[in-house]
């Protein structure tokens, strides 16, 4: 059972009063886009195995959209976060980055990997 | 005018809880700026409630109000005050940015008490009714089964439930077979 805390409405709600709404920060590629980038728009998702950012909604509840990052393989939830916002913020990376050293995921990764580099 | 009457005109249900058909009840959604000083004015001037916590009802002067969302409150108070209420609402936030809808009529509201009232609340809802978890006062949007629905705790210790009106009798039947007498777990007792 995956819960998640609502970070408008503080619930811990659990997956029955949430809908899933696919990968988080897509960037939209609309009129003057090539057809590779409204392709990969619509069509291209991430699907790892590990780390990944997601939206819910609450649906069953205060019915507001939000950001999670969780881990694909232990189900672990890293934080929520509100959807205004176009990247993860700064302390839920860090928080990704203790617990999964060497994580990457679009174009964000582990800050030490990213020194590097 | 044609007669007004809840959905399941006052029935009631006795078991684990006492499970009832609320009746007639005045609700009025708020849509705006929860934050804004003139909201809370308007509020408090119109219905004696301050502007609630998040997750909280306040209830003051017969009428209570709930927060619904972070720009949405639920303003419940007698159903031929409703429409005053409303106009005194609308009046009091010209100059916002903010919606008053009377919705007594789309919504259904129904009263769950006694000893049993948080283990059938929790045998339908996904929340945790502990007593030092969900107290007086508290409120919460979930769902009830497969329908959405709210509900919040008064001082008395009643819950209030509201939903829609088209899954009123869905809600009834529900909570009147949660509150069956031979289904009792003592989960909270
Ligand atoms: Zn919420």
């Amino acid at each position: 059972m995956l819960i998640l805390t609502c970070p408008y409405c503080g619930a811990t709600a659990e997956e029955t009063e949430l809908q899933a709404g696919g990968e988080a920060h897509l960037k939209r590629f609309g009129p003057g886009s090539s057809d590779e980038e409204f392709h990969d728009y619509l069509f291209v998702r991430e699907n790892p195995k590990g780390v990944h950012f997601e939206r819910w909604r609450h649906t069953n509840g205060c019915g507001k959209w939000f950001h999670a990052a969780r881990c694909t393989t232990s189900l672990e939830v890293f934080g929520t976060y509100p959807a205004q916002t176009t990247e993860p913020p700064q302390d839920i990376q860090d928080k990704i980055s203790k617990k999964r050293p060497g994580w990457s995921w679009r174009e964000f990764s582990c800050a030490s990997a990213k020194d590097a580099s | 005018m044609s007669k007004a009457v809840s959905v399941l005109n006052g029935a009631r249900f006795s078991g684990l809880a006492e499970v009832a058909d609320a009746g007639l009840v005045g609700m009025i959604t708020l849509r705006g700026d929860l934050e804004s000083s003139a909201v809370a004015a308007a509020v408090q001037s119109t219905t004696g409630c301050a502007i609630p916590a998040v997750r909280k009802t306040v209830e003051a002067s017969g009428n209570s109000v709930s927060w619904m969302s972070p720009d949405e409150l639920l303003i419940v108070t007698a159903y031929d005050q409703v429409a005053d209420l409303c106009a005194k609402l609308q009046e009091a936030l010209t100059q916002e940015h903010a919606l008053v809808v009377n919705v007594s009529d789309a919504r259904s509201c129904f009263t769950l008490s006694g000893n049993g009232a948080r283990e059938v609340l929790g045998k339908v809802a996904p929340v945790d009714f502990a007593a030092d978890q969900f107290q007086p006062g508290d409120f919460r949007r979930s769902r009830l089964a497969q329908v959405a629905g709210a509900f919040w705790l008064d001082q008395g210790g009643a819950f209030h439930i509201v939903c829609f009106r088209s899954v009123g009798e869905y809600v009834f039947n529900l909570l009147k077979t949660a509150a069956d007498p031979d289904a009792g777990v003592g989960v909270y007792s």
